[in-house]
């Protein structure tokens, strides 16, 4: 009997943890194994297939010829970031102090767009940057705009698109961190004098950090990684990292430097979720997921 | 201040403290409020958009062979609602994504749950390790682990279609629904089980006839999550379908030639259903809060 209890949570995991292994962790050696291969000489018009080399040349050619898409990513990533916290934090702030009774219904509301696809959500996008679409095309008609403006493949439109996107995955952990906020502590800081201002830049601000930590985890790193919105809103000058891994891997079958460069994007965000892990703990960020 | 407000007015005792509270600056909470609708307004727009050109009534789109939208709204129509099923590509691409979404969603929450309980039960050699792994499956952006995936395939030389969707869709599910799970599991009282088995009841029918009613609402949102990841995931999917098509991939690869309505006639549908029954479940769930608040 305390065989089966000892080995009861191997059995329970074991079916769960063993699929993480073999389609999770396993791919992530197969990619590391496939960015070191080099291209066997072509027979004919056909590619003969690759083979095993200890050769990081992949790497150095990655980096030379995407550096600009991998610099791009991290930039647009980089504002989605900071548009999102300054666009979410009023709304978060919002509910969780004066939404009372309608605060489940407010976040209902915030949580709806994903029951609509993540590819019709950046298509509505298009839809209303478009120049002919009913926004612009309206206010061109009334002379808001001036003939001809166009917003689609900027990279405003891009950044507004995955802003777009990342704004509910902000919003929430932002809720939750200051909805924890102990309104006792609030009253007090208030009761001592201190003016609204102060209230909020040195008791409530300082206590929502961890959301504010966890909502940047949520938007920056799949918005670095994210092509879908520069495909559908973007142009050639907005290419980000992901559209390059996306082509290497899909159309050109480059694998080696596909593998190469997902490997690099991989690295420099897994280097950063553990720093991060490290400093506020699995729980806490996954309480916030 | 406020007793004096007390005596002065012929307010009701219990509202004073209300009117006492009440923010000076309340103007200030107003436009925050003001701004926080239309922000929400501004999120809930794409949806407005989807089922509004569900029914744009487009002359070029009824006599060409293959309908797109235009962007210009030109009047009211519920024929493609009719014809929802007029593109067999498409149709048979949400076939696929049904499919998919519902058999992926049946292992990763089996899976998954049975990870929870491990999680909350024991300690383990090796809990620590197996939650990390999962809270990278969960912080991983989608693009690294479809690459990933796909590098593996390539290398195992593996058929890549409605089966390597399957797996991948399993893959980054199961730590979703462990997560969702074990989150509602906190609160359960092992005692209940106990009980159960000091009345002769063995593991088994403890477990189907105690534990899992008990878990049962946290193993259907962790369902519910995992489904609605598997049907709306595109960019891991477009990594490792090979050939085979799902809904989010065929409307990728009809944006570059245009839209037919028959997407937003799905996309509503699908919206329509996910929206039921998130409803039904906050109901229920909140019942049950009820329910076990007035025992």
């Amino acid at each position: 009997v305390r065989l089966a209890r000892r080995l009861a949570p191997y059995g329970l995991t074991g079916p769960g943890a063993l699929w993480l292994v073999v389609f999770f962790l396993i791919p992530m050696f197969a990619m590391l194994v496939l960015s070191l291969e080099t291209p066997l000489p072509t027979v004919g018009f056909k590619q003969a297939g690759y083979q095993f080399t200890w050769h990081f040349s992949q790497y150095s050619q990655a980096w030379s010829q995407y550096h600009v898409q991998f610099v791009r990513s991290l930039v647009y990533a980089g504002i989605v970031t900071v548009v999102t916290l300054v666009v979410g934090y009023p709304v978060a702030y919002w509910i969780a102090f004066k939404g009372g009774t309608q605060k489940t219904t407010y976040l209902f509301l915030i949580l709806l767009p994903f029951f609509v696809s993540f590819v019709i959500r950046s298509l509505a996008g298009q839809f209303l940057l478009s120049s002919d679409g009913i926004v612009f095309s309206n206010l061109e008609r009334i002379h808001v705009l001036p003939q001809g403006f166009h917003v689609l493949g900027t990279p405003t439109a891009v950044i507004s698109g995955i802003a777009y996107n990342s704004l509910p995955f902000m919003v929430l952990p932002l809720y939750v961190s200051l909805e924890k906020v102990d309104r006792a502590v609030v009253e007090a800081a208030s009761d001592l004098y201190a003016s609204s201002r102060q209230v909020f830049l040195k008791v409530i601000l300082p206590l929502s950090v961890p959301g504010i930590f966890a909502g940047f985890l949520l938007t920056f790193i799949p918005a670095v990684g994210d092509y879908v919105n520069n495909d559908i809103l973007g142009g050639t000058n907005t290419t980000m990292i992901g559209n390059i891994v996306q082509r290497e891997f899909l159309n050109d079958q480059n694998y080696p430097l596909a593998s190469a460069l997902a490997f690099i994007l991989m690295i420099g965000l897994m280097i950063g979720i553990l720093i991060y892990a490290r400093v506020l703990g699995t729980r806490q960020i996954e309480e916030y997921v | 201040v406020s007793a004096k407000v007390e005596t002065a007015e012929p307010l009701p005792v219990e509202l004073a403290p209300a009117v006492h509270r009440e923010p000076k600056r309340s103007w200030k909470s107003h436009i925050l409020g003001i701004y926080t609708k239309l922000v929400i307004a501004y999120l809930l727009i794409p949806i407005a958009v989807m089922i509004l050109y569900s029914f744009n009534s487009n002359s070029a789109a009824a006599t060409q062979t293959s309908p797109k939208v235009s962007f210009r709204w030109q009047g009211f129509t519920v024929a493609w609602w009719k014809a929802w099923n007029a593109i067999p590509d498409l149709t048979s691409a949400l076939g696929n994504s049904l499919y998919i979404a519902v058999v992926s969603t049946i292992v990763a929450t089996i899976l998954g749950t049975l990870i929870a309980l491990a999680l909350v039960r024991y300690h383990f050699r090796g809990s620590g390790t197996l939650e990390v792994v999962m809270f990278m499956n969960i912080a991983a952006p989608e693009i690294v682990l479809g690459a990933a995936l796909l590098s593996f395939f390539v290398l195992i030389n593996f058929h890549q279609g409605l089966l390597s969707i399957f797996i991948a869709h399993v893959m980054f599910n199961i730590a979703f629904v462990a997560i969702v799970v074990r989150a509602r599991l906190a609160g359960f009282h092992r005692e209940i089980e106990e009980a159960a088995q000091d009345l002769y009841a063995n593991a088994w029918e403890t477990f189907i006839k105690v534990t899992l009613p008990l878990i049962w609402p946290g193993i259907l949102a962790g369902a519910l999550l995992a489904f609605a990841l598997s049907i709306d995931d595109f960019v891991t999917t477009n990594f490792v379908a090979g050939q085979t098509v799902t809904f989010p991939l065929w409307v990728y690869g009809a944006v570059k030639v245009g839209i037919p309505p028959q997407v937003f006639v799905m996309g509503t549908a699908i919206f329509l259903a996910g929206l039921v029954v998130a409803v039904i479940n906050v109901f229920s769930s909140r019942r049950a809060a009820r329910e076990r608040q007035a025992r």
